[in-house]
C-alpha cells in the first residue's frame, strides 16, 4: 500500500518505491512498435497455411498484386536471399530443419507463412491478401509427440522418418543401485505426468516495422522483443547486412514472457521487404497469428520414477522426457528440456539420477521459452513425485520434505545433475507458510469437511529453480550483461543497460542503485534501454536475469563513476583520496572543512579548469558482469482448495507465496512479479491448453477458446518472504520473474489432489478443468 | 462509400469522412491521433481498446467508427485535466497496478465505469467488474487495489 516518495537523502534500495516507468503507461503516451507512423509507411499481410502438413504446388498473386493500394507481393520464392530463422542450440547430434522466412514448396504448421501483401492501408493489404491464391496438397500431419514417435507416423520432415530431433541421456550417481535397493527394501513410485502445451499470450502481439535508407544502405527494424542486440545480430546475417548498418529499436514491449525472447521469421522478412520496396513497413500480428505462430511453452510427456527408504529418505529419481518440438526449432526450443534435467533434483538431496529426453518434432508451432522455460515442467515433476511418494509411505508432505532438504549449512550445495545450488534454507520458507496458512488447523478442518462429504484440500509445493542467466560457458550466447553509466555536467545521472525490460520495471530498480549511489533523486535519472544505436551491446530480458546480472553491470558501472568522483572531490578539496567520504550528495574530509557537491564535481569534470594530474575528463563508465554461477532462488507454496464434487470445479481459498529471491531491491515489485507469475501457474493449472486435433488444426486458437486467467479466477495471494542473499554477484540478488509461475501448478494439483485423495487419486494431470476433475470424481466414485 | 460522421472525442469534436468498416480503435488511434488505446484480440475479449462511449464502456475493436457518429468518446488520453492526474491513474501508479502497461488503458477506462456505477465496490465486485479486461503480467492482485485506493480517494 505505502509507497515510498523519494527524497534527496533516504536511500532507495529496498523501499516500496512506485515505478519511473509508469506515467506515460498510464496516461496513453507510451509507444509501442503499433504507435509508429512514417511518411509512407506500408502495411504488410501474412498470408498463411491453414493446412497442418501440405505440398504447395501453385502460389498465385497476380489479383492481389493488382488490387487496390497494393504495391508489392513476395513468396518464398523472393526471399531466397534471406538466412534461415536461427537456431542457437548446439545440441550433439541436432537434427535442424531449414527454416525459411516464407515456406517454398512445402509447410509444416497451421500459420505457416507463405506470401506477404504491402499496400498502403493495412485494410487494403487485408483484402488483398484474401486473393492469393495458393494450391495445397494436404499431406498427413501429426501434432501430438507421442504419436509422433509412433510406428508409422506421418514424417514432419520427411528426411527424418522417425521424427526424433535429437536425444540426451544424463546420470548422476547410480541410479541402478538406487532402484535395486530400493526394490529390496524400500518403495519405488511411478507416474505419467504431462505439462502440456501453453500459449504465452503476450498483451501486445509481436510487430516491426522496418525502415530502409537507401544512401547509406541503412536499416532500422522497432521490434517487439527481449533480445534488441541478439536480435540485430541474427538478422544482419540473415539479411547479408554488416551488423553496424542495422539498428534495432524496441519501443515499449507490451509483455514477452520469453515468447519475444527470440528472432522470428517476420523480423528478417519485414527488413527485407522495406530494402526491397524502398518505404517503412509495418507488420503487426493479429491475435490470431500470435496463437498460431508466436512459440508456444511447455509440451512435455513425462515419465517419472522415484526411489526412497520406507522412512522416505528419496534415493534416485529417473525421468524420460518426450518434448513437444513443433516443426522446427525457435531460438532456444531443443535446449528448454534440458533445464528441466537440470532442476530434476529439486530441492532435494538425493544424489543418484537418471534423466533421458526424446525431442520430437510435430506439426505445430515450435515450442520454446516460455515464463520459468524448463523449470516449471521439472518442478512440477519434482513436487508431484514427493506427494506420490509420501501418499505411498502414509507421510506427511510437510514431513517427507523436511527430510529431504540439504541443511542450511550444506551451501554451496552441488547437485545430482551438476549444479551448484549458491545459498539457501529450504526449510525456512516452508515453515513461514506453514505458519501463515495455519497448518494443523487447516488439516483439522479438512478432517471436519471430509465428514461432511466436502474435498477440502492442502497443496504444498517447495520451489527451487535456476536462474540469472549466465555464466557465459552455459548459455548458447553469452551471460554476461552490460550497462553504461553517465553523469552529465548538470549532475542528472543516464543509466544505459543492455537488459531492455518488458513490463519488469528496470527503469525504477536500476534508478534506485544509481540514486543511492549519488544521493540524487529517482527524478534526476534516466535508464535509457533497448536501442542498439545507443545502449552497448548487451543480452537481454529473460531468465530472471535482468537484476541479478544487468542490475550488477549497472552497480559495478556506479562504483567505478563514484571512486571517479572521489578523485575528483580530494583535488577540488585540496586533501588525499583517502580521507574523502561522500554522503547526502557532498564530499568531505577530515582534513579541511571546504566541502563539494557532487554537483560541482560532476560540472569540474567537464569543463575541466583544474584538471587532477593524470585524469582523464568525464564521467562516463561502460562495465560487463559475468556471473560465476547461476542464482538459486527457493520458496514454499500452499494452496487450500475445496472441490465441489457435483461439478469438478475448484475453488482456491487460499493461496500462499513465501519466497526467498535473495535481496530485494523494491518489495512492491517483487509482489507484483510474484502475483503475476502465480497467476500464469494458476492458468497453466486450471485452465489454459493449447489444443491441436487429429489434423493439426490449433482448435484453441484464440481468445474465445483459450482461456487466459480473468480477474476473478485468481484468488487474494498471501505474499511472503524469506531472505538468503545470493554470494554470486555483490548485491545478493538471485531473481522472481519466474518464481510464482514455476511454484504454483504443483501447490495447486497438489492441493486437488489431496482433496480427493479419499477416493485413491494419486495424479491428475492439467488443466484441471472442471470436466476433468469431475471425470476422475466419476471413475473414483464408481470403482 | 466513405460516409462522413462527428464524434466527440475527449470533448472536441472530430469530423472525418471514414469507410463504414472503419473500426472504432482504428478511428481513435489513427484519425484522432490517440495511440493509448490498443488492440489486443480483435474479438472483444481481452478489453485493451475499452473506451468509454457515451459514459459506458465498450470495446473499442468490434465497433465501427460510424456507430459512434455524433456520440462521445472518452479515452484514456483525456482523464487528466490540467497536467493533473485522474484518480484512477494515480491509483494504478501508487499501488504498481500495471507492469508492461498495454492493457492499462482500456483497464483504467473499465475502472472508471465501475466506479461511476459503483463507487464504493468490495474486492470481489471489482474483479467482476473488471472481468472483461485481461492483464497478463499483474495477477490483478494490484489492480483490485488500485480501484479500492481509486474509490476511497474519489469518494473523499
Amino acid at each position: 500500500m505505502a509507497t515510498a516518495t523519494p527524497t534527496k537523502t533516504e536511500t532507495l534500495v529496498g523501499k516500496r518505491v512506485r515505478r519511473q516507468e509508469d506515467p506515460r503507461l498510464i496516461t496513453g503516451t507510451a509507444t509501442y512498435v503499433e504507435d509508429l507512423k512514417m511518411p509512407g509507411m506500408l502495411y504488410a499481410v501474412i498470408v498463411r497455411s491453414p493446412h497442418a502438413a501440405a505440398r504447395i504446388q501453385a502460389v498465385r498473386t497476380q489479383a492481389a498484386a493488382k488490387a487496390p493500394g497494393v504495391q508489392a507481393v513476395f513468396t518464398g520464392a523472393d526471399v531466397e536471399s534471406v538466412g534461415p530463422v536461427p537456431c542457437a542450440a548446439a545440441l550433439p547430434g541436432l537434427r535442424v530443419p531449414k527454416h525459411t522466412i516464407l515456406a517454398t514448396n512445402r509447410v509444416y504448421f497451421v500459420g505457416h507463412p507463405v506470401t506477404v501483401v504491402v499496400a498502403t492501408d493495412r485494410y487494403l493489404a487485408r483484402d488483398a491478401a484474401d486473393l492469393v491464391e495458393v494450391d495445397y496438397e494436404p499431406l498427413p500431419a501429426v501434432s501430438e509427440p507421442e504419436k509422433a514417435l509412433a510406428k508409422g507416423a506421418p514424417a514432419v520432415h520427411p528426411e527424418w522418418p522417425d521424427n526424433i530431433a535429437f536425444t540426451t541421456h544424463t546420470e548422476g550417481g547410480d541410479l541402478k543401485k538406487a532402484f535395486a535397493e530400493a526394490a529390496k527394501t524400500g518403495v519405488i513410485v511411478k507416474e505419467r505426468i504431462i505439462s502440456q502445451r501453453l500459449v504465452p499470450m503476450a498483451m501486445e502481439t509481436r510487430g516491426v516495422v522496418a525502415e530502409w535508407r537507401e544512401g547509406d544502405r541503412h536499416l532500422t527494424l522497432y521490434s517487439s522483443t527481449q533480445i534488441p542486440h541478439l536480435l540485430r545480430t541474427q538478422v544482419a546475417i540473415q539479411l547479408g547486412l554488416p551488423e553496424n548498418h542495422l539498428r534495432v529499436i524496441t519501443p515499449e514491449v507490451g509483455g514477452g514472457f520469453g515468447s519475444k525472447l527470440n528472432v522470428y521469421a517476420e523480423e528478417a522478412l519485414m527488413g527485407f521487404v522495406a530494402m526491397r520496396v524502398n518505404k517503412p513497413i509495418k507488420w503487426i500480428e493479429s491475435r490470431r497469428e500470435n496463437f498460431q505462430t508466436t512459440i508456444h511453452g511447455r509440451g512435455h510427456v513425462d515419465y517419472a520414477e522415484m526411489s526412497a527408504t520406507k522412512d522416505g529418505t528419496i534415493t534416485g529419481m529417473k525421468i524420460k522426457i518426450i518434448q513437444d518440438l513443433g516443426a522446427y526449432h525457435q531460438l532456444l526450443t531443443p535446449l528448454i528440456p534440458t533445464l528441466s534435467v537440470l532442476m530434476m533434483p529439486g530441492l532435494y538431496n538425493f544424489r543418484n539420477v537418471e534423466a533421458d529426453i526424446v525431442g520430437a518434432f510435430t506439426n505445430a508451432v515450435p515450442t520454446d521459452a516460455y515464463r520459468g522455460a524448463g523449470r516449471p515442467e521439472a518442478t512440477h515433476v519434482i513436487e508431484r513425485m514427493v506427494d506420490i511418494l509420501a501418499a505411498e509411505l502414509k507421510m506427511d508432505p510437510v514431513e517427507i520434505r523436511l527430510k529431504n532438504f540439504p541443511s542450511k549449512d550444506a551451501f554451496p550445495f552441488a547437485t545430482a545433475t551438476g549444479l551448484m545450488y549458491d545459498s539457501g534454507d529450504y526449510a525456512a520458507p516452508l515453515h513461514r507458510a506453514l505458519q501463515i496458512v495455519d497448518y494443523a488447523g487447516t488439516r483439522k478442518k479438512q478432517a471436519e469437511g471430509r465428514k461432511q462429504g466436502r474435498y477440502l484440500g492442502i497443496g504444498i509445493s517447495t520451489y527451487g529453480e535456476v536462474c540469472a542467466f549466465g555464466p557465459s560457458p552455459a548459455t548458447p550466447a553469452g551471460g554476461w550483461e552490460s550497462a553504461t553509466v553517465k553523469i552529465e555536467p548538470t549532475a542528472k545521472v543516464t543509466v544505459m543497460t543492455g537488459s531492455s525490460p518488458h513490463g519488469q520495471g528496470q527503469e525504477t530498480t536500476f534508478a534506485q542503485l544509481a540514486a543511492d549511489a549519488f544521493g540524487v533523486s529517482l527524478d534526476d535519472i534516466v535508464v535509457i534501454h533497448g536501442d542498439t544505436a545507443v545502449v552497448q551491446y548487451g543480452i537481454g530480458t529473460f531468465g530472471s536475469r535482468a537484476t541479478a546480472v544487468g542490475g550488477t553491470a549497472v552497480y559495478l558501472a556506479l562504483q567505478d563513476l563514484r571512486a571517479k568522483c572521489s578523485k575528483f572531490a580530494a583535488h577540488m578539496l585540496g586533501v588525499a583520496l583517502e580521507s574523502v567520504t561522500f554522503e547526502g550528495g557532498v564530499f568531505s574530509s577530515g582534513k579541511t572543512a571546504k566541502t563539494v557537491s557532487f554537483g560541482e564535481v560532476a560540472l569540474e569534470a567537464h569543463i575541466c579548469r583544474n584538471l587532477p594530474p593524470g585524469m582523464e575528463p568525464g564521467l562516463v563508465v561502460t562495465r560487463f558482469f559475468e556471473p560465476a554461477n547461476f542464482a538459486f532462488p527457493f520458496g514454499a507454496h500452499i494452496a487450500v482448495v475445496e472441490v465441489d464434487k457435483e461439478t469438478g470445479e475448484t475453488k482456491i481459498q487460499r493461496y500462499i507465496a513465501v519466497d526467498d529471491c535473495g535481496k530485494v531491491i523494491n518489495p512492491l515489485m517483487v509482489d507484483g512479479q510474484v502475483h503475476g507469475g502465480v497467476a500464469q501457474g494458476l492458468g497453466q493449472a486450471l485452465l489454459e491448453e493449447a489444443v491441436y486435433d487429429e489434423g493439426g488444426q490449433l482448435v484453441t486458437g484464440e481468445l474465445m477458446s483459450y482461456s487466459v486467467p480473468k480477474a476473478h479466477h485468481v484468488p487474494e495471494i498471501e505474499c511472503d518472504r524469506t531472505e538468503t542473499p545470493s554470494p554470486v554477484n555483490p548485491l545478493g540478488v538471485k531473481g522472481v520473474g519466474e518464481a510464482g509461475t514455476i511454484g504454483c501448478s504443483p501447490a495447486l494439483v497438489n492441493a486437488v489432489v489431496d482433496a480427493l485423495s479419499p477416493l485413491g487419486v494419486r495424479h491428475i494431470d492439467m488443466p484441471m478443468t472442471p470436466q476433468r476433475v469431475w471425470r476422475v470424481i466419476q471413475e473414483r466414485s464408481r470403482t | 462509400m466513405d460516409r462522413a460522421i462527428r464524434v466527440n472525442v475527449n470533448g472536441k469534436s472530430l469530423e472525418a469522412r471514414v469507410e463504414p468498416r472503419l473500426l472504432l480503435v482504428h478511428f481513435v488511434r489513427e484519425v484522432a491521433g490517440l495511440t493509448g488505446t490498443h488492440v489486443g484480440c480483435e474479438t472483444s475479449v481481452c478489453g485493451a481498446c475499452t473506451v468509454l462511449l457515451d459514459g459506458r464502456a465498450v470495446k473499442s475493436c468490434t465497433m465501427f467508427a460510424v456507430q459512434a457518429d455524433g456520440r462521445k468518446v472518452e479515452t484514456v488520453e483525456g482523464l487528466a485535466r490540467n497536467g493533473k492526474l485522474h484518480a484512477v491513474q494515480e491509483a494504478f501508479w501508487n499501488e504498481h497496478g500495471l507492469q508492461c502497461g498495454f492493457c492499462t488503458p482500456g483497464m483504467i477506462m473499465t475502472a472508471c465505469q465501475l466506479l461511476s456505477d459503483n463507487p464504493s465496490p468490495n474486492r470481489e465486485e471489482i474483479r467482476h467488474g473488471i472481468e472483461g479486461n485481461l492483464c497478463r503480467c499483474t495477477g490483478y492482485m494490484h489492480i483490485v487495489n488500485a480501484v479500492q485506493t481509486a474509490a476511497k480517494r474519489m469518494g473523499r
